[in-house]
């Protein structure tokens, strides 16, 4: 059918002014419908946990077995669809290591046997001054306003400036397509894909509906979470009377994990 | 002009061939890449940079080192430098390929690359990176070509194109200067956290990027009529003896202040490196490296041997390969370990990852083969 310039015109009239007349009827008869079917607004839930300063305390104290860190890490790793892959090549979020190499400097012959022999948890630090956001190309990891480092696990382009960036160890690479490494996918939290970067995210998705981090729950009170910036917080109290290390202080990154001895 | 690449005899075609085959062989594995992911590469949670980003530190000096012949021609009228110069920014050209092909290579998500540019952050030294790397790559494929256009009609350059050579000089120190930059701003990799990293990048640079080029001018002048005056060739090996000097004076300088000090984290890598500590894959590599790079220094320092062409050349070739190990090698492998908790993983290249390599490599000399063929045809008919 062929199609003159008066009949394109008049087609072109009519389709603006359905256009036009119509969204004005939309509105008017159902306010924010239009809206509604589009792209989704993101609204924070009522019950969303809050502060200015997330932080996050180790007890070292009360771990006093094995099982409460395996109990932490499984929660994390179980939750965020975190694949099981052997070698060098793995990923992990929340995962243990000696006194000796989480603190190389405060390493010494004659440190007390029960620190010697525990293990400590390690997980991304949420400093305050990030490498990894630095040095990010993309912007593809991120400083929130309260203080969590975030990955757009979308935006990330994998070019591993953040691992190399990061003075404690805390990011890992997606060497591999990790979805055949997860035993059970919980459908509930996105996998990644190959190609990316990961780490603990503070558990933001678990704070947004109001609940706390996975393995803060999980460990029996041996990790204390809250808000730093608040003076009457539990943490700022636990953080007056006790002594705590954070790792590498000398840095300048000032981290947000902080260790009770 | 560039038809002129298209007339050849069979040893030029057979080596286009050879060429092909070889990036043919890359691409293949690089789509096996593609498909499992940077996992069939050698590098992990660790060292998580590996051969790739080292060819990538290791070419942007050769590429830089362009600037060792603009400079003395255009800055200080050096005459014996004229028919060089088109050579020197077209391995530019090709190293900066080269340089940005290593980049894309390494990337987990390659189709994402757009996001560097979509998302522009000024804060990250890489975007700076992207910025200094490609500008470099323009001015000297403007530059390179519109004087060799200049040379074909018989006319003088345009005179904007002075301006473009006058940036591109500064411009040649500021994509090695960055490219240290990506390491030397890190808290807590102190291999790498060192405030001339870029000097002692750029006078490495400047020895085995001018040795190189000088390897692939003599390999030209044996299959065409390209002449490389002799004092085109003092000059150039004075330079590589003053620039390997500093390079390797630099060195020294970083191994005194760490064992004297006896500061631990700035000698763990040394360690590592020369002692075998934690792992001995590097070891021998770089007890290599201690070996040539003392005899070309000193085959290069003492006159007689450095205008034999015998010895001249060995020592050319011993920079070359000194300045590979030391930057395409032990820089970024080095700077990982050990790790932040000071454990030693090792890394070596795997199968794949050696020939993705390799093609890379390809891929920079054929670009460099055409540019080159179109060069001395123009310089031929020119004289004649």
């Amino acid at each position: 059918m062929a199609i003159n310039r008066r009949t394109f015109l008049k087609a072109a009239g009519l389709t603006t002014l359905a256009g036009v007349a119509g969204h004005a009827a939309m509105e008017l008869l159902a306010p924010g419908a239009l809206e509604a079917s589009g792209a989704p607004k993101v609204g924070e839930y009522p019950e969303a946990l809050t502060a200015k300063r997330w932080a996050m305390l180790i007890d070292t104290e009360k771990f006093t077995t094995a099982q409460v860190y395996q109990k932490c890490i499984d929660a994390c790793h179980i939750l965020h669809n975190v694949p099981h892959i052997p070698g060098d090549q793995e990923i992990k979020w929340l995962w243990t290591d000696s006194f000796k190499h989480v603190f190389p400097d405060q390493q010494h012959a004659l440190v007390p046997d029960r620190i010697k022999n525990q293990p400590f948890l390690v997980l991304c630090n949420h400093c305050d001054n990030p490498p990894c956001v630095r040095v990010c190309p993309t912007k593809a990891t991120f400083k929130r306003d309260d203080g969590i480092v975030m990955m757009d696990m979308h935006r990330c382009i994998g070019c591993r400036y953040c691992m190399a960036g990061c003075p404690y160890g805390a990011r890992s690479f997606n060497f591999w397509d990790p979805r055949p490494f997860i035993e059970n996918i919980d459908p509930y939290y996105p996998t990644r894909m190959k190609g990316v970067v990961e780490k603990c995210t503070f558990c933001e998705d678990r704070l947004a509906k109001g609940q706390l981090p996975a393995c803060v729950e999980a460990s029996e009170g041996a990790l204390i979470f809250g808000d730093l910036a608040n003076e009457d917080s539990e943490v700022r109290r636990v953080l007056r009377e006790r002594y705590s290390l954070r790792r590498k202080p000398s840095l300048g990154t000032t981290p947000h994990v902080f260790y009770l001895i | 002009m560039l038809e002129k690449a298209l007339q050849g005899n069979k040893a030029y075609w057979g080596w286009i061939a050879s060429l092909l085959v070889v990036i043919g062989i890359g691409f293949g594995f690089y789509v096996y890449q593609l498909q499992q992911g940077l996992g069939i590469t050698g590098m992990n949670r660790d060292v998580s940079w590996g051969l790739y980003i080292g060819q990538l530190t290791y070419m942007v000096g050769i590429a830089a080192s362009a600037v060792m012949l603009v400079l003395p021609y255009y800055l200080h009228n050096h005459k014996a430098f004229g028919k060089l110069v088109i050579f020197g920014e077209f391995l530019a050209v090709s190293a900066v390929v080269v340089c940005l092909l290593f980049v894309v290579v390494d990337l987990g998500q390659p189709q994402r690359l757009m996001n560097v540019v979509l998302h522009p952050t000024p804060n990250s030294v890489l975007f700076w990176d992207m910025v200094v790397l490609n500008g470099y790559l323009f001015l000297n494929i403007i530059i390179g070509w519109a004087v060799l256009h200049a040379v074909k009609k018989g006319v003088r350059p345009a005179s904007w194109l002075k301006i473009l050579i006058y940036v591109s000089i500064p411009w040649a120190v500021s994509i090695h200067t960055v490219t240290a930059f990506l390491y030397a701003g890190l808290p807590g990799r102190y291999f790498w956290h060192d405030s001339l990293l870029a000097a002692s990048f750029l006078s490495g640079a400047f020895a085995a990027g001018p040795a190189l080029l000088l390897l692939i001018l003599m390999i030209v002048q044996k299959v065409s009529d390209l002449k490389i005056p002799k004092e085109a060739i003092q000059t150039m090996t004075k330079i590589i003896t003053y620039a390997w000097a500093i390079n390797l004076f630099m060195l020294l300088l970083k191994i005194f202040s760490a064992y004297y000090s006896q500061y631990p984290a700035k000698m763990a890598t040394f360690d590592y490196l020369f002692g075998g500590v934690g792992g001995e894959q590097m070891m021998p590599w770089m007890w290599n490296f201690v070996f040539l790079s003392v005899v070309s220094l000193v085959l290069l320092v003492i006159p007689s041997t450095r205008n034999n062409p015998i010895t001249m050349t060995i020592a050319l070739v011993m920079v070359v390969f000194a300045g590979w190990i030391d930057k395409g090698l032990s820089m970024v492998i080095g700077g990982f370990i050990p790790n932040p908790f000071k454990v030693h993983t090792e890394y070596w290249p795997t199968i794949p990852e050696f020939f993705i390599t390799v093609g890379v490599y390809a891929v920079g000399l054929l670009i460099l083969t055409v540019l080159y063929k179109v060069a001395l045809a123009v310089q031929r008919e020119s004289a004649s």
